[in-house]
């Protein structure tokens, strides 16, 4: 029987079996960022433990920055400022690599690690981090963990594994225009629960994911965790590897047998296999507190826990385009990287924003997408449209305290989760694609970008 | 460190009495605005904030909240329902959780990197059916890691974990000492991964 991509990754790390029965898995790239990074570099040094081997751990400064222009190393979240003192301390100590606040390469982690040629396909990559996964999508074995495994990587070069189960998700067909990997992964969870991944590894496959760019394949593998995987990821390919070489930290060719051998054999064998034809999928949007509370976004809100329809203040049966927003968010890990802001401000280009909306903001997924955005005259779009422009950084997918929305906003988002109070207490959000934030944004309640695209083509 | 209390017996508080709450999250458990410092301490006070609290920011108890009725307020055992700890890897979570006095926390399922981080943090993260959980809500019950049993008196209920995480809850043991214990084993396999792949390794690699 053949191998899949993740068993051929695993079986290169195994570096040794424990006495217990675990496996020791060799980590070639450690991430860190100030929020648990800190933790795990502040543990490592009151422990006298040195970091086993410095040039392959890498850190930045993206969770508690501030993102307002002109920012340095204050925040408005109370004690954020030592967050930021603390790990560059810490980083200099240990001899890592790190992103500062206004290193022209700062970014959020999973927008920048590939930016930098630092996650390859066919490495093992770990950080304090649950979107770790997103870096899955170049073909690398790459997850969260929580601060104590991050020092454990840092210290052993492993961390102690039980061998997961493998599944994977195919997804074959052509989305409709106005769909993207965002409603995919959406779909997917929504059809088989936060929980449907619990135990495995999620393979993306299909020609749908092949016929998608990086970026996208980033989107898609994002969300895994929010799936309960282990990690998401993607066999590497021509767009993989054209993609990466010549990167800061990548090989300028990409020439060794390994890579060649990446993928899963035909006959290997997962113990869950979906299909998913994703012609059939629509622009998603959550309606609840879980990501699984997710719908298409011409549908009914359907029957869920009675505090979540109280929470989200919709009751069951009602359709959920029309339902008034106050904010609109474009960021995070998921959606904030250059083609995302391209298709979110060519739905804005020329249109403004309805008055209704208290606060509107895109926050670039790096420095970098920051200036190439500026650079094809993004953030003019934006802000003529009526959005504000940050600098990078995690921002207000979560309230760190300073900085929030006006109390018990509804927020339209291209974050990854709806969680109670995720973006501040009483804050009600709805997680989405770009575009549909977008759209939702210039009507002022939750809209289908659909609806744009058609008027386009109309006009095309 | 120290290790898991063997047996322990305490109070199951459920989260929630009516029906236990599925994807809990970490941000329940913990919010980023409850995480004001670097360290692994003073976090019990944020714990379930949003729930735990009707003013946060005053600390002002929700009375309905279940660790703030009399009868589970010293609960060190928590009762949930399905993919308990989803959503942020924060560690937090379980930090605040081991420092409020909170020992086992028995749920449908677990999101995987907050069982991971109970292990490395000695509290037992135990998964038991539904039928089970509804029994033992609000019970007093006793908790065998070595026999690996949950008992309420008139019911038992076994669960499983694995050799490792139980021989590492059992014995306090640190991972990372214990890693390093094969510290030569992994030297030889990174000297053959070198000149296997040697792309993984960086300038001024050791």
């Amino acid at each position: 029987m053949g191998h899949t991509l993740f068993e051929k990754i695993w079986e290169t790390h195994a570096a040794a079996q424990t006495a217990g029965g675990s496996t020791l898995i060799a980590i070639d790239r450690v991430f860190l960022h100030e929020r648990t990074g800190a933790a795990a570099l502040k543990r490592m040094a009151e422990m006298n433990r040195a970091v086993r081997d410095p040039a392959r751990v890498f850190a930045v400064m993206d969770h508690i920055v501030d993102t307002r222009p002109g920012r340095g190393d204050g925040t408005l979240m109370q004690g954020g400022e030592g967050f930021i003192t603390e790990t560059r301390a810490a980083c200099r100590a240990a001899g890592i690599t790190l992103f500062d606040v206004n290193n022209r390469d700062q970014g959020i982690v999973h927008v920048i690690s590939p930016e930098q040629g630092i996650v390859l396909p066919g490495v093992t990559l770990v950080a304090p981090d649950s979107h770790t996964c997103t870096q899955g999508a170049f073909g690398a074995l790459a997850w969260g963990i929580g601060s104590s495994e991050a020092e454990h990587a840092m210290v052993t070069g492993t961390l102690r594994l039980e061998k997961p189960k493998t599944m994977r998700v195919t997804f074959d067909g052509t989305l409709q225009s106005g769909v993207t990997a965002k409603d995919m992964i959406l779909t997917l969870i929504a059809s088989y629960g936060a929980g449907g991944g619990a135990g495995h590894v999620v393979e993306f496959a299909g020609e749908t994911v092949r016929g998608f760019d990086m970026e996208a394949r980033m989107t898609l593998c994002n969300m895994a965790t929010e799936f309960s995987a282990m990690t998401g990821l993607i066999a590497p390919d021509t767009k993989t590897y054209e993609y990466l070489a010549g990167r800061t930290y990548a090989p300028a060719y990409f020439d060794d047998p390994y890579w060649a051998a990446l993928k899963s054999d035909e006959d290997a064998e997962f113990d869950q296999e979906i299909v998913i034809d994703a012609g059939t999928i629509a622009p998603m949007v959550s309606w609840g507190t879980s990501p699984e509370h997710t719908i298409p976004v011409d549908g009914k809100v359907p029957h869920g826990p009675a505090r979540t329809h109280e929470y989200t203040g919709l009751d069951a049966g009602v359709p959920l385009a029309g339902t008034p927003i106050d904010v609109a968010f474009i960021g995070s890990c998921t959606n904030s990287r250059i083609s995302d802001l391209r298709r979110a401000a060519r739905l804005l280009d020329g249109r403004t924003i309805a008055p209704s909306i208290k606060k509107a903001m895109v926050v670039p997924g790096s420095l970098s997408v920051k200036r190439q955005a500026e650079a094809e005259g993004l953030d003019k779009v934006f802000l003529a449209a009526g959005f504000e422009w940050r600098m990078s950084g995690c921002s207000l997918c979560f309230y760190a305290g300073g900085e929030g929305f006006p109390e018990g906003s509804r927020t339209i988002s291209s974050t990854n989760r709806n969680f109670e109070g995720r973006q501040g207490p009483g804050i009600k959000t709805h997680i989405a694609s770009p575009e549909t934030v977008a759209a939702s944004a210039l009507a002022g309640a939750i809209a289908d970008p659909r609806e744009y695209m058609r008027q386009e083509e109309a006009a095309a | 460190m120290s290790a898991f209390p063997q047996p322990l017996t305490g109070i199951a508080a459920p989260l929630d009495a009516g029906a236990l709450r599925d994807n809990v999250d970490t941000d329940a458990i913990i919010p980023s605005r409850e995480m004001r410092s670097t360290g692994r301490t003073g976090l019990a006070d944020g714990l379930f904030a949003p729930w735990r609290y009707s003013d946060a920011d005053a600390r002002i108890e929700n009375p309905d909240f279940v660790l703030n009725q009399p009868e589970f307020r010293d609960a060190s055992i928590l009762l949930c329902g399905a993919n308990f700890g989803c959503g942020s890897s924060r560690e937090h979570a379980v930090w605040a959780l081991a420092e409020y006095g909170i020992k086992v926390v028995i749920a449908e399922s677990f999101a995987p990197i907050f069982y991971g981080n109970c292990i490395r943090n000695f509290i037992l993260p135990i998964t038991l059916e539904r039928s089970a959980l509804t029994v033992l809500t609000g019970r007093e019950i006793t908790v065998d890691l070595a026999a690996q049993t949950a008992d309420c008196g008139d019911a038992t209920y076994s669960f499983e974990i694995d050799a490792e995480a139980k021989q590492m809850l059992t014995e306090g043991l640190d991972a990372i000492d214990l890693t390093l214990t094969q510290a030569q084993a992994i030297t030889n396999w990174t000297v053959s991964d070198k000149a296997a792949r040697p792309w993984v390794y960086l300038e001024h690699s050791t």
